[in-house]
């Protein structure tokens, strides 16, 4: 492989990419699919990657992917870094559910739900959190019954991010009202169905970035069961995984706050930031966030050559830490103006990183939260067991 | 607050009852929605001054009580714990300061039984950019007539919307004084700031301003002086939001269920707790020690006053941040009250210097 598809991928980019998109913000891209389509740029650039089979460059060229290895898809990624552009593909769908597609679906599923993920034309919320099933996701209530040509399912799920945006939803339901783990299935669900109502709501940073999704006598195929009647907890365990793989990494890249600070705070006769105690904090996540880059290519290369690992729990957790540190050093920075809601008075970077600082807070909640993944690097990696 | 005495007890047990019943959290959140000016309700305002406060700090020859700043801390506290937003600090604590100690008799007399009374609300004018740095104001007074003219901008300004007069500190050629400017001057212009948390703060703008020569306060060491007695006040208004934070998410703790237990179970979460009532301990004693330090004009108060509101910016960060993580999703939502706690710590934390400008000012103090 080599060097020529670095030369081909950078060329592709070079004329692909729409400059209109360079160094901005992915994330709002990616959680909210109304301020996504709105956007011609990201809508032209979500279609060439399409076109091109980079939306999905491991996944194989049947199911719409572009059949490449991980070292493509870490050259494409590099690339894209170089020149401030993005994969706009990184969603819910393409993070979580399609690899557990890939491990557990029928063929018949694979051929009809991964093509429109690759593509970036389907785009999926995750239906597991229920008002009583958080950190206990197992204790999980939503009622699926067989109705025999289809199943109809009854209940509530909360948080649901991206839900007012979705097709569909990837659900965990209660097959089985006897058993805890053993009797949730993982189910397929349809946005559009009746019976389904995403309701908005408004997080701390003003922003609707979830939902609670009421299902109420909603009927669904019975193609659309992944995985065995009551083999559900397997299908998500797998799918949580992958979401904290995609959480763990994608922080890794974070360049310096010197330039911000210098701005801010000003610097002293020598060049120094100016406040002593500020400056000292800065170091100390300067110096966390590069090790913990470093970590992520490390376990990237161990897990590429085969090799055990940093448990991915904990990495979870070292890149939250730093990624909200980061984020609240920089509103720390900005001081006084680092406290505007909207309106005049406040640049919009101010307002952004204030409101981004405010979103941080999630980091260490989503995808399970500080204290689950720490039980889990206890229990699992280092054999630590309940004191009960 | 650690022994009071019975008027103390007497006037936090009201202060308590008073919150509890006229200004819980949902009065911020009807302010929130309402439009940016006064940035406080009025009706509300009026009722503590009825009860004393805006007087605690004043003579009894300008209606006042005299009572002190450990009892004004009192109150704070209380004002703190459900995130009341009112010009008491801003004008019953830093205008009543600047007034007794700025030397000036005659602008006392004029304007401290209106404050006290809370037909007057005054505010401070002090920072300017992104950063608390008093000592160097870009805004200048010069000499012009008989009086001063007063150039530059100054933001944020607490309460600023409300104000009928501001405490401008400004550049002179003898060093850094104070200004009594009211807010109808010509050539004075104030914008709203919206900010993430609701106080009324301005941005205001001083164009060629024109003051009398006896609207200036100047006295050796009266700015640091304002300050500190807002500092220590706010850092006691920031002790309470921080315990409020911490009761409503212990009481979370013993109610919300998961794997069949109550999560307050949890060992983790039980360190986490305790480690949390440990920091609020060791504030209490620091902020408590500040009012008494500035009370008796010990010489250690300045140094106290940063050791008060460094440990209380760190305090009510962390919990605010505790209070969303321990309540896991909900917590993240604006329906909850937990982001309010956030948002005023941090607000907090930012007046009149936050954890960084108190550490480098207690070092400076002490000779680290
Ligand atoms: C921004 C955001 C987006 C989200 N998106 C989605 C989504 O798209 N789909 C979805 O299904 N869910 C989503 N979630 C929900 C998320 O997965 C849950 O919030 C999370 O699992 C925690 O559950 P909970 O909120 O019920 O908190 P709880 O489980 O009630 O936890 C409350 C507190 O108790 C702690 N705790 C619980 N059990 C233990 C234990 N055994 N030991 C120690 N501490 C414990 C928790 O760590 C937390 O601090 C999202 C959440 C957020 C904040």
């Amino acid at each position: 492989m080599a060097s020529g598809f670095r030369e081909e991928a950078a060329g592709w980019l070079a004329a692909n990419f729409p400059p209109a998109l360079a160094f901005k913000n992915p994330q709002p891209y990616l959680t909210d699919g109304g301020y996504a389509d709105a956007d011609a740029d990201f809508c032209l650039w979500l279609r060439r990657i399409a076109d091109k089979g980079w939306g999905a460059v491991t996944w194989p060229v049947i199911y719409g992917g572009a059949g490449l290895t991980v070292a493509h898809e870490r050259i494409i990624g590099e690339e894209m870094a170089r020149i401030g552009a993005f994969n706009p593909n990184r969603s819910y769908g393409m993070m979580m559910l399609g690899p557990t597609l890939l491990e557990f679906a029928s063929e018949e599923q694979k051929l009809r739900f991964l093509p429109p993920i690759a593509r970036g034309e389907a785009r999926w919320c995750q239906g597991f959190s229920e008002p009583g099933a958080g950190s206990d996701l197992a204790s999980l209530q939503t009622k699926c019954v067989d109705q025999g040509d289809h199943w109809l399912v009854n209940g509530q799920k909360i948080w649901t991010s991206g839900a007012n945006h979705a097709h569909w939803c990837f659900c965990l339901v209660r097959t089985d009202t006897t058993r805890k783990q053993g009797g949730i299935s993982f189910l397929l669900i349809d946005m559009a169905t009746p019976g389904v109502e995403a309701r908005p709501i408004t997080l701390i940073s003003g922003t609707t970035h979830f939902c609670e999704v009421f299902l109420t006598d909603v009927k669904v195929p019975k193609e659309n069961m992944v995985g065995a009647l009551n083999g559900g907890w397997t299908v998500g365990k797998r799918l949580l995984q992958f979401e904290r793989d995609s959480l763990a990494g994608n922080r890794a890249e974070a360049t310096p706050l010197t330039e911000l600070a210098r701005h801010y705070v000003g610097t002293d006769g020598q060049g120094r930031i100016a406040n002593s105690d500020l400056r000292a904090r800065l170091i100390r996540n300067g110096i966390r966030a590069q090790a913990y880059s470093h970590t992520v290519r490390r376990a990237g290369a161990e897990t590429k050559a085969g090799l055990k690992t940093i448990a991915v729990s904990a990495l979870k957790n070292l890149g939250a830490e730093v990624s909200q540190e980061r984020a609240d050093l920089i509103v720390e920075i900005m001081g006084n103006a680092g406290l505007g809601w909207e309106g005049q008075g406040f640049t919009a970077e101010e307002i952004e990183a204030t409101r981004a600082w405010l979103h941080s807070r999630a980091f260490s909640i989503y995808g399970g939260s500080h204290e689950i993944q720490n039980n889990i690097t206890a229990k699992q990696t280092l054999g630590l067991l309940d004191h009960q | 607050m650690a022994v009071l005495n019975e008027e103390q007890r007497m006037l936090r047990d009201a202060a308590e009852a008073w919150v509890r019943d006229r200004a819980p959290v949902t009065a911020l959140r009807a302010l929130r929605q309402g439009t940016p000016a006064p940035g406080h309700d009025p009706a509300l305002y009026a009722e503590m001054a009825e009860m004393g406060w805006t007087g605690i700090l004043a003579g009894e020859d300008h209606g006042g009580s005299d009572l002190g700043l450990l009892t004004m801390g009192i109150v704070a506290e209380q004002l703190g714990r459900h995130l009341v937003t009112s010009p008491l600090v801003s004008s019953g604590v830093g205008a009543v300061s600047a007034l007794r100690l700025g030397g000036a008799p005659v602008l006392a007399d004029e304007w401290l039984p209106a404050i006290v009374e809370g037909r007057a609300v005054l505010a401070l004018a002090i920072d300017e950019g992104p950063r608390h740095d008093p000592a160097a104001p870009g805004l200048t007074a010069a000499r012009e007539g008989g009086g001063w003219r007063l150039s530059g901008a100054k933001r944020p300004v607490i309460n600023g919307l409300a104000a009928h007069a501001f405490l401008v500190s400004a550049a002179t050629p003898d060093g850094v004084a104070l200004f009594l400017v009211d807010a109808g001057a010509p050539g004075l212009t104030i914008a709203p700031l919206k900010e993430i948390d609701v106080r009324g703060a301005a941005l205001c703008h001083f164009d060629g301003v024109m003051v009398a020569e006896d609207a200036r306060l100047s006295t050796p060491g009266l700015l640091d002086g304002v300050l500190d007695r807002v500092r220590a006040v706010v850092a006691a208004e920031m002790l309470g939001t921080a315990a409020q934070a911490f009761d409503t998410t212990l009481d979370y703790l013993k109610t919300r269920m998961q794997f069949g237990q109550i999560i307050g179970r949890f060992q983790a979460l039980q360190h986490r707790a305790a480690a949390l009532y440990g920091e609020l301990e060791l504030t209490r004693s620091a902020v408590e020690a500040a009012l008494a330090a500035l009370d008796d004009a010990a010489p250690d108060a300045a140094s106290l006053v940063s050791v008060a509101k460094a440990l209380a910016g760190d305090l009510v960060r962390r919990m605010g941040a505790e209070m969303i993580q321990l309540h896991g999703g909900i917590g993240m939502t604006d329906e909850h009250d937990a982001g309010l706690y956030l948002k005023r710590g941090r607000v907090l934390d930012m007046s009149y210097g936050d954890v960084a400008f108190h550490r480098e000012r207690y070092a400076l103090l002490n000779g680290y």
